[in-house]
């Protein structure tokens, strides 16, 4: 297992709160605050990798494995998110999909000063369409996606996990 | 060119049990299947993406045989799907793909490069083991057996007559007779499938 200082989040512990949760696919596209995970969901006999070359591919890939019962989760960045924001709509909001994404929040900080847009619009495109969200900067933070999973079952609607942790990962 | 009502005419006797997901041909395949329940006619959620749940479902029912009828404008919206259908390589996934060359839904404008794009060839080229093309019904009914024969991914590109719609949207007759999360609703029952 590899180390991580304290206050990091950790890829084991957010591996452990998807199977806990019963993820059965992850649909992904690489992107810098959640590639900690990959070597780790690549290893994992259980859980099945969906490569997509752009996001919104994300959105109806996992709208068609819920039809057959599966569990997906969407591991993608924030700038892809914005640019799915149609396939958000139809495939996850107009269909119903409890499905959870994890969010790379691409120039979050905590201390609110951003120099990239991509994090000054995250939040606005997602309360546009009103979509909950629980921001996970580390390893304290992890039970909250259980509580994102916990309300997109509930609710029958995606719900969004913004993963804050740029670059403390798996693969640095 | 080939009439769509008569290319799903064709393919209907063919259908066995399969999960049928017509896509663009809705509006003839909900006149024309005798297993709705087992039919996925969700219109058009947002365009591009029908490949992509393809996938999803056929991945997510391993013994179900999953036949999709997308459409070439969609195909060229999120032509990116072809590599991960090919890469997943689901066995159960036959993909249709009705090109009429132009936005029909939009009153006909011609799609990019409309008349020289050979999709199947994209599609080879991409990793489908396997790859038609048609452009008259006669050739596509005596294949039928043969796609149907073999193991998915399997891609299938039919030139069909465009049907324009000129009309504005909200004054269009809805085809649809159930809503879309009925429809899923409906095939999980079908199929005795739990889950979220």
């Amino acid at each position: 297992m590899t180390q991580h200082a304290e206050g990091e989040l950790s890829p084991e512990v957010v591996m452990a709160e998807m199977k806990k949760n019963g993820v059965t696919h992850v649909v992904w596209l690489p992107d810098s605050e959640t590639n900690f995970l990959y070597l780790l969901m690549e290893a994992d006999p259980d859980l099945d990798l969906i490569p997509v070359s752009r996001e919104g591919q994300a959105f109806s890939t996992a709208a068609g494995l819920t039809v057959g019962g599966k569990k997906p989760v969407i591991l993608i960045q924030n700038t892809g998110m914005m640019e799915s924001g149609d396939s958000l709509r139809g495939w996850g909001l107009s269909l119903n999909i409890p499905v959870v994404m994890m969010v790379g929040y691409r120039g979050w900080t905590r201390h609110g000063v951003n120099t990239d847009t991509a994090a000054t619009y995250t939040e606005r495109f997602l309360n546009a369409f009103g979509i909950q969200y629980y921001l996970v900067e580390n390893g304290e933070d992890a039970p909250r996606i259980s509580v994102a999973f916990e309300e997109a079952s509930r609710t029958r609607r995606p719900v969004a996990v913004l993963v804050g942790d740029e670059y403390h990962g798996f693969n640095r | 060119m080939i009439d769509t009502a008569d290319m799903l005419r064709a393919f209907a006797p063919h259908r066995g049990n399969s999960i049928v997901i017509p896509g663009r041909g809705g509006r003839h395949w909900t006149q024309i299947s005798d297993q709705p329940n087992r039919d996925l006619p969700v219109g058009d959620p947002a365009m591009g993406g029908h490949a992509s749940f393809g996938l999803g479902v056929a991945l997510s029912l391993p013994d179900e045989r999953v036949i999709l009828f997308d459409s070439e404008g969609d195909v060229l919206m999120n032509m990116g799907a072809l590599p991960t259908i090919a890469e997943k390589a689901p066995k159960n996934f036959y993909h249709f793909m009705l090109d009429n060359e132009c936005y029909a839904t939009t009153g006909g404008q011609p799609v990019p490069n409309a008349k020289s794009i050979e999709y199947d060839v994209i599609a080879r080229g991409s990793g489908y083991p396997a790859t038609y093309a048609f452009d008259n019904l006669e050739d596509f009914a005596s294949s039928i057996e043969e796609i149907l024969g073999q193991p998915g991914p399997v891609f299938v590109a039919l030139k069909v007559e465009p049907e324009v719609e000129n009309t504005p949207i909200g004054a269009r007759v809805r085809w649809q007779t159930r809503s879309r999360t009925q429809v899923i609703d409906d095939l999980k029952v079908e199929l005795g499938v739990e889950g979220p």
